[in-house]
């Protein structure tokens, strides 16, 4: 077995991990969409999906099949190409983000040391999966839903890394290893309090989940960028809000809770415990808010979270200099 | 990483082709995007990654969202009518003399050029970046910044509400 070299093996092994985190990122993504209808009939007091299998457990099977099986339309109005291309963009540019991520010390695709960099590239992409699909669709509450996702996505970006920043200065790396690894001690939720808030609403804001999700409003746009898509096109815009959903908390998780750390449980344990708290709380935001007026979250975006933003990494540098003067 | 070099360059040039011969406005500045993202990965190659990702951050994820914003604003459609006036020799025969130039120059360039250079360079890391660009080239980075703010306050002075250009246009309506 001469060609079974360690370097062969070491191949195989990352192979191995990046599959089994891309698609424990897509199953999640879809089993959360069940997930998340049954707990807002909790807190809403209503039953939400209970009649396919035991509790409804088969819910996200039969909605698969439903998906699958739809007639996959593309509107005669629309432009073909860019309308087949924005779903995928969607969908794509939120699975690659989970490269950076390291689940426990053992687990994690790639170690990039412009880590964060890669999340905030990934996320710039994402804004042209709305903005191509609403204007391809050539419909008006489309192209609304598209123009507003782009203002907003593009308000909230500046300050989500602006955001981050304070955790950079912090851990000295923008590589997410080292970020966690930082965090031995104190989670950074503790000096970086301020950069915590602002990214959590500007995650759910590029994720474009409620109340953030004035691009597609139901009330005003019919459903937005997405009302001419149907079947497994839907479907990915659909499980990519999940999965961007599922980006987010793990990121959260990685960048400000300590990653995997925490006493007595294994690792692995940690990040998901982690994780699915930080799910619930975005499933719990989308059952208890109401949807602001447009403006308010332009505005919300601009006068408040970018000088938080600012002020934050100005003390948290400040604060640097101030402890480790010689670095 | 030589490999990944020429292809994401040539994907560089043939998206750029497909910038200047589109019709459609939107398709042209999605092909734009693709060609940013394949310099991006030109950066990447060449062992300098920070700049990459920069690249997509500001160019590929901001710059271009607003260039997408404006084409659809407008709602151009292809259009092939207004672009004939511009195939006339007498429109692009400076333009293309002076680029035929620049095109000699570089040639002449590569040419002379040392053949050994490769394409593995040291790696040059987000600290290195802050490193050389907040140590000798400080006063740059300053400069920059005090255009940038000037450009802010001046864009935010002719956009608002109360401002006299627009309210002689509009007959004193605030």
């Amino acid at each position: 077995m001469s060609w079974w070299t360690p370097q062969l093996a070491a191949i195989l092994w990352a192979m191995f991990q990046a599959l089994v985190i891309l698609l424990g990122a897509v199953l999640l993504g879809a089993v959360l969409t069940v997930v998340e209808r049954r707990l807002l009939g909790l807190w809403q007091d209503r039953y939400g999906p209970n009649r396919v299998g035991p509790f409804g457990s088969l819910q996200l099977i039969a909605d698969m099949i439903k998906i699958f099986f739809k007639e996959d339309w593309i509107p005669p109005f629309a432009d073909r190409s860019l309308f087949v291309l924005a779903p995928v963009i969607a969908f794509a540019s939120l699975l690659l983000s989970f490269i950076i991520i390291p689940i426990t010390p053992g687990w994690g695709v790639s170690d990039l040391h412009i880590g964060l960099l890669f999340f905030l590239a990934m996320a710039g992409i994402n804004v042209y999966a709305v903005l191509l699909g609403g204007w391809a669709s050539g419909n008006k509450y489309a192209l609304l839903g598209a123009l507003r996702a782009s203002a907003q996505t593009l308000s909230y970006e500046v300050f989500m890394g602006l955001s981050l920043m304070g955790v950079v200065a912090l851990a000295g790396s923008f590589n997410l290893r080292d970020i966690v690894a930082a965090q031995q001690d104190l989670w950074f939720i503790i000096p970086q309090f301020f950069g915590f808030a602002t990214f959590l609403i500007a995650g759910i804001a590029v994720t474009h989940r409620h109340p953030f999700d004035q691009p597609e409003a139901e009330q005003e746009l019919a459903d937005g960028y997405h009302v001419e898509y149907s079947s497994m096109k839907f479907g990915m815009f659909f499980i990519g809000e999940y999965v961007g959903m599922l980006l987010v908390s793990s990121l959260i998780v990685t960048l400000f809770f300590g990653g995997w750390h925490g006493p007595w449980l294994p690792p692995i344990l940690w990040f998901a415990i982690k994780t699915g708290f930080f799910l619930m709380l975005f499933i719990l935001l989308r059952a208890a808010l109401p949807r602001p007026r447009y403006d308010r979250v332009m505005s919300f975006g601009w006068k408040i979270c970018l000088p938080l933003t600012l002020i934050n990494l100005l003390v948290t540098g400040a604060v640097i200099l101030l402890v480790t003067p010689n670095a | 990483m030589e490999l990944a070099f020429y292809l994401s360059g040539l994907v560089a040039v043939l998206a750029t082709l497909g910038v200047i011969t589109g019709t459609s406005p939107v398709h042209s500045v999605v092909y734009l995007i693709v060609s940013l993202i394949a310099v991006a990965l030109v950066f990447f190659a060449l062992g300098a990654p920070f700049a990459g990702a920069l690249e997509i951050i500001v160019y590929a994820g901001a710059i271009m969202v607003l260039f997408v914003f404006v084409v659809m604003m407008l709602n151009l459609r292809s259009d092939t009518r207004t672009d004939q006036p511009w195939l006339h020799p007498r429109q692009w025969l400076g333009p293309a003399t002076l680029a035929l130039v620049l095109l000699v120059a570089i040639m002449v360039l590569l040419a002379r050029g040392s053949p050994g250079t490769l394409i593995d360079g040291e790696l040059l890391t987000a600290r290195s970046v802050a490193l050389t660009l907040f140590g000798p080239w400080l006063m740059v980075v300053e400069l920059s910044a005090i255009l940038l703010l000037a450009a802010l306050v001046t864009a935010s002075h002719v956009g608002r509400r109360n401002n006299p250009l627009h309210k002689r246009k509009r007959g004193g309506n605030p």
